[in-house]
């Protein structure tokens, strides 16, 4: 595992960040006074049990959500003060990759990719194209660049995923249980991919994940519980 | 900074969307070529209906027309002094006219006996009446009184006249409660006053109506020197006749007929009636189209959303399936509204035609109709919450 100094920039920062769902007398607190910090380049784990609060987290991070309490500053912005106009912003910067794979499903392998790519200004149409299917070479699937989704098996979508997730050129990835829907080898396969290229994009990633072999990958790992980081041994 | 076509061309997500979903399109472009016929059919009808208003306006060789300012339509018509007629011949552009007697007269089925009111026009049979010479040929049998030429495309309730008369049989009925016979043949056709036309000589039309004050008739038809402005020559007969007459070119006349079915008629209602009937079909189907479209791809519009896609982008993506489904669906309206144009030609007497005008009009509805269905549809993507997909 690499060592992390000091000295590396910090890509997520968050300090005592509350949320609560619902309201009135249903309104519960699913995030307690959560204090993290990754670096840039850092792969970083999350688990826990079901319901504690990582996806919660994750659509914070990524801005999808309005901060309540704390603070979150992302990529050098700090969430809270941010208006919609400046989330969405945000979130170019942002990769996502989902446990269902969510491409669109009128749109070829290579298009999903562009989708992410499209997204990068002041490139023409052309090298958008060549950049969508660099990435498909790099996830392995130069030889599927026109099928449509529905032709694909569930590991080769997760690979279109990541590759549209990292066409956009993001700084920060966000991957909620990518795995969930593989089996065991193709999501070993996957997370392996998912850190080489992070890695190579010196692109920090954090990674929700039930699944307990895939755990070596990270640099680090944070188990979380009823909405707490606990303090990790080691 | 503006950015070029190849720096801002993206992948085309509305296109796609619409094509992948074959099914989809399919119902969407049948429903839009629909509402786009209903509406062909409808405003063709219409204004088919109306130029058969004017069958009988549209035969006379005339570049300008007088009546009389109490004249409110064909089937109303007031007389004005024959002398305006003589009054206009000062001007130096008119080189012709002809006074015409204009009225409504029953006519004995001479089959059946029954009677009906035909429209009776009465000339001098060696003036200039209709553009076809035909008439000019058959009009020396009407200089003996009580002689009529009856229009064979008039309407059955008229007795079997033509048969009988082509038959070589001696036609005699009875004619405002006189006796004539027909002396011939002529084709006008009915309108929408009409039912049936007959054409007489003064001499006779007066003998039929002695009310008639001498001197007196209906219309008044005024030839033009060949170039001559016929605006100018009209505003300046209007100028100089008493305001007993109204002074119209053939075109304002034509469309002064028009305008009275069109204003005094529920008939332009029920046809615009029918044609908003489809515009509010097709727009239920596209809104249907578009609203479904739209919810079965809300958890990958959603996606976009997260991606860092605006929601501006994602409402141009709709709006522009709106304009490809409008383009796409009027292309087989259009086509299918001529083909059924000519069918109604051919099988009716109607005279409907394709325009321009109702070309580009049947268009505006379409367009319209796909972005108030995309409008409609796009609140749908308000509940696209980037939040809820992981
Ligand atoms: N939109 C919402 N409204 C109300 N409550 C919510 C909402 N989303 C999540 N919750 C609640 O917040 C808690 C944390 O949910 P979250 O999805 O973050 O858990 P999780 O750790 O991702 O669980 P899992 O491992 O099952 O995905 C849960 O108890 C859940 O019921
Ligand atoms: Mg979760």
């Amino acid at each position: 595992m690499t060592d992390f100094n000091q000295k590396d920039p910090i890509s997520i920062d968050i300090n005592g960040l509350s949320h609560w769902f619902g309201k009135g007398v249903n309104r519960r607190k699913v995030l307690n006074t959560i204090s993290i910090q990754i670096r840039a380049g850092e792969v970083v784990l999350l688990t826990g049990p079901s319901g504690c609060g990582k996806t919660t987290l994750l659509t914070l991070i990524g801005a999808l959500r309005k901060v309540q309490q704390g603070e979150v500053n992302v990529l050098g912005t700090q969430l809270g003060d941010c208006r919609r106009q400046e989330r969405q912003n945000i979130r170019r910067q942002i990769g996502m990759i989902f446990q269902g794979h969510n491409l669109l499903r009128c749109l070829t392998a290579e298009q999903n990719v562009q989708m992410g790519s499209d997204l990068l200004q002041g490139c023409s149409y052309l090298s958008r194209r060549n950049q969508a299917r660099e990435w498909l070479r790099a996830v392995g699937l130069d030889d599927h660049l026109g099928k449509l989704p529905q032709d694909l098996s569930g590991g080769q979508k997760q690979r279109v995923a990541i590759a549209r997730a990292l066409a956009a050129r993001p700084k920060l990835l966000l991957a909620d249980e990518p795995t969930a829907a593989l089996d065991s080898s193709t999501g070993r396969e996957v997370v392996d991919l998912l850190r080489r290229l992070a890695k190579h994009q010196a692109c920090s990633v954090l990674m929700v994940t039930h699944d307990s072999r895939i755990l070596d990958v990270a640099d680090r790992v944070l188990r979380m519980e009823d909405g707490r980081i606990i303090p990790s041994f080691g | 900074m503006k950015r070029s076509f190849f720096q801002s061309r993206k992948i085309p997500l509305a296109w796609l969307l619409l094509t992948r979903q074959p099914l989809r399109l399919l119902v969407a472009l049948a429903g839009i070529s629909f509402a786009g016929i209903l509406m062909f059919m409808q405003l063709g009808f219409r204004d088919g209906l109306f130029d058969t208003s004017v069958t009988v306006h549209k035969l006379f060789d005339a570049d300008l027309v007088l009546i009389s300012p109490r004249s409110k339509s064909s089937i109303s018509m007031s007389g004005f002094p024959r002398r305006r007629l003589v009054q206009a011949m000062a001007h130096r552009d008119v080189i012709g006219t002809t006074p015409v007697n204009w009225n409504f007269l029953l006519w004995r089925n001479p089959e059946s006996l029954s009677t009906r009111s035909i429209l009776a026009l009465g000339f001098e049979p060696g003036d200039p009446l209709f553009k076809d010479p035909e008439l000019r040929r058959k009009a020396k049998a009407l200089t003996n009184p009580g002689r009529v030429l009856f229009d064979k495309r008039s309407r059955d309730e008229f007795g079997p006249v033509s048969e009988w008369y082509e038959e070589g049989r001696l036609v005699e009925t009875e004619l405002a409660g006189k006796r004539v016979r027909v002396a011939g043949l002529i084709s006008l056709g009915p309108s929408f006053g009409a039912d049936g036309n007959l054409i007489t000589s003064r001499e006779t039309y007066l003998d039929l109506l002695p009310g008639t004050p001498p001197g007196s008739i209906e219309i008044g038809l005024i030839r033009l020197k060949p170039g001559s402005n016929p605006e100018a020559v009209v505003t300046s007969l209007k100028k100089s006749l008493p305001n007993d007459v109204a002074v119209f070119t053939r075109e304002s006349f034509i469309e002064f007929e028009k305008n009275y079915w069109r204003n005094s008629t529920s008939i332009g209602f029920i046809f615009t009636l029918g044609a908003v009937m489809g515009f509010v079909v097709g727009c239920v189907i596209v809104y249907q189209v578009l609203y479904s479209d739209v919810s079965d791809h809300l958890p990958e519009y959603a996606t976009l959303l997260a991606m860092g896609y605006k929601l501006k982008h994602l409402l141009s993506v709709v709006v522009r399936e709106g304009v490809f489904l409008a383009v796409m669906g009027y292309i087989p309206a259009y086509i299918a509204g001529l083909g059924l144009y000519s069918l109604v030609r051919s099988s009716t007497n109607l005279p409907i035609a394709m325009d321009l005008n109702r070309a580009t009009i049947v268009f505006v509805m379409i367009f319209l109709m796909c972005m108030l269905s995309a409008v409609l549809a796009m609140r749908r993507l308000v509940d696209a919450d980037p939040a809820e997909i992981f």
